[in-house]
């Protein structure tokens, strides 16, 4: 059976997606389409179940319920072909420490069966500022340099769907921005990002959408304007000017409780 | 998968950990150190007062604790394997378009290739200790051929802990009593001179016939049924341990 993806500008479609752990039902019912070649944020507290939805969509969790399909393929039933259009950078960054920083790269790049392995390897390190430090062994890295093997890691193979959990926490302002400066490199060049996160600031700089998780579901999902305009009544008056995001969310949250 | 790509996969990830064993070879001289310390402990302190017939000690000794040697050389798979899935990496490379069990198999031969290293390094120390074997070549080809079977029974064995240790402290405790094993078996000691129970228990143990398998490998002597029943010991232990790290892994992975 070989069936090509739907030519859709749909890359991520959740719908219904649940998922307990024992009593505690994380996702109840999560509804998020994410369009090609976009970056759609997804905030939520701690615990909101942001990497949950992530380790779902990039088949490393079975869901309860629900459906979820990305690049087009079910992460249920064709996992195989979700995991050739995806990649993942983790929570924490995931990267060999006893291994340089090089032969990090290299060793993703032989597993993508990419050509030029050390090529492609040499790129990175150039892109990501890593060239002194890259015949290092990773463990000497600082948080920063680690994020940003750890996301160059990512993108070896050319994934067209990109899975950002938390790709900030930790670092510092120079570096975040640099990190933000990628992933929206990335999606100028037709990568879908999905990315979680707790900054209210980085969701409002870099995604095209922003999807709010709270109480496991989604409670608001639209453009930054969308979600101003969204601030129930009784909540503007309080706001003195433009509502920020983080003025929406605490006041979504809070309507919510 | 292809066959191809799941071999590609599984020597690239072999590389990657045997590079992890060249930047820490304490792990290979860690491995050693005990079994080399109790060879010199039984054959100089307690040899003297140990009966086993005709064999010089040494000989008698060396077989069980190239067994001790791998027992406690596989800990570091365990170690090896709870690191890649406490720094995430594990989930990573399960993310990517990889065959996905290539990352066990990479550190199971990974196994095979340390062991053997420890294993080469404790001969070594029993040669120059005064052990001796005129086995010839086919005789050699079982005795290697039974460790490595050993080495890969206990190593998939390694890789449930290795999977599911919440604690650094889980995934090393769980190889004492197989280092423990050889002591109430033929290893150090014949087991006639043992009590009842204890004997009967050291008769039937896989330790036993294996050892005594190697022992007569060694010896040019003929192995007799102990050979049928330390393979058997070894393929079942073998396929049970594979079954059984598999279940874990499948379900860590869903
Ligand atoms: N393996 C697990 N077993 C039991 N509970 C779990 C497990 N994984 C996650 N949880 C629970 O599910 C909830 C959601 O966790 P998740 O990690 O998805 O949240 P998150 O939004 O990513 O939080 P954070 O911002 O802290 O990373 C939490 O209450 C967590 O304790
Ligand atoms: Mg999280």
């Amino acid at each position: 059976m070989t069936t090509s993806p739907p030519l859709t500008a749909t890359a991520i479609a959740v719908a219904g997606l649940t998922k307990s752990y024992g009593d505690q039902r994380v996702l109840d019912g999560v509804d998020l389409t994410v369009r090609s070649g976009s970056i759609h944020a997804l905030l939520g507290s701690n615990g909101a179940g942001k990497t949950t939805v992530v380790r779902i969509l990039s088949t490393l969790l079975k869901a309860d319920g629900g459906t979820a399909t990305v690049a087009g393929h079910d992460v249920a039933t064709q996992p195989a072909e979700v995991r050739a259009a995806i990649s993942l950078t983790g929570q924490f960054a995931a990267v060999d420490d006893i291994l340089t920083g090089r032969e990090n790269l290299v060793l993703i790049a032989k597993l993508r069966h990419v050509d030029d392995p050390r090529g492609v390897a040499d790129q990175l390190l150039t892109r990501f500022d890593l060239v002194d430090a890259a015949d290092r062994r990773a463990a000497t890295y600082s948080g920063g340099m680690r994020r940003r093997l750890d996301i160059a890691m990512s993108l070896i193979g050319d994934p067209s769907v990109l899975f950002l959990d938390e790709p900030t926490t930790g670092l510092d302002p120079q570096a975040r921005l640099e990190v933000w400066r990628t992933i929206a490199e990335l999606a100028a060049g037709g990568t879908t990002v999905l990315l979680t996160t707790q900054y209210l600031d980085e969701a409002e700089h870099l995604a095209d959408r922003i999807a709010i998780l709270h109480g496991g579901r989604i409670i608001a999902d639209g453009t930054f304007a969308d979600l101003q305009a969204l601030l129930p009544p009784t909540e503007v008056e309080y706001v003195e000017k433009k509502p920020t995001l983080e003025d929406v969310f605490l006041a979504l949250v809070r309507h919510e409780q | 998968m292809t066959t191809t790509a799941h071999l590609s996969d599984t020597t690239t990830l072999l590389g990657r950990s045997l590079r992890h064993i060249s930047r820490s070879p304490d792990t290979i001289i860690t491995t050693a150190i005990t079994p080399i310390a109790m060879l010199l402990l039984f054959v100089y302190v307690l040899g003297g007062s140990i009966s086993v017939g005709q064999e010089s000690y040494v000989n008698y000794l060396l077989p069980g604790i190239l067994l001790i040697t791998i027992a406690s050389g596989i800990s570091y798979t365990a170690f090896r394997l709870f690191t890649d899935v406490s720094t995430g990496l594990f989930e990573r490379l399960q993310s990517m378009p990889i065959t996905r069990s290539a990352v066990l198999w990479g550190h199971v031969l990974t196994s095979l290739v340390a062991n053997a290293v420890s294993l080469v390094l404790v001969v070594l120390v029993g040669l120059l200790m005064g052990f001796r074997s005129g086995a010839g070549v086919v005789a050699w080809l079982g005795v290697v051929g039974l460790l490595a079977l050993f080495t890969l029974a206990l190593t998939w064995l390694a890789v449930i802990p290795g999977l599911t240790a919440t604690s650094i402290d889980g995934v090393s405790g769980f190889s004492y009593p197989l280092i423990f094993l050889p002591f109430v078996s033929s290893a150090f000691v014949p087991t006639d001179g043992m009590p009842t129970a204890v004997g009967w228990f050291a008769e039937h143990q896989p330790v036993t016939s294996i050892v005594n398998t190697l022992r007569n490998l060694l010896a040019e002597q003929p192995v007799g049924d102990d050979g049928w029943i330390a393979l058997a010991w070894c393929v079942g232990l073998l396929l049970v341990a594979y079954a059984l790290a598999m279940r874990t892994y499948r379900r860590r992975i869903s």
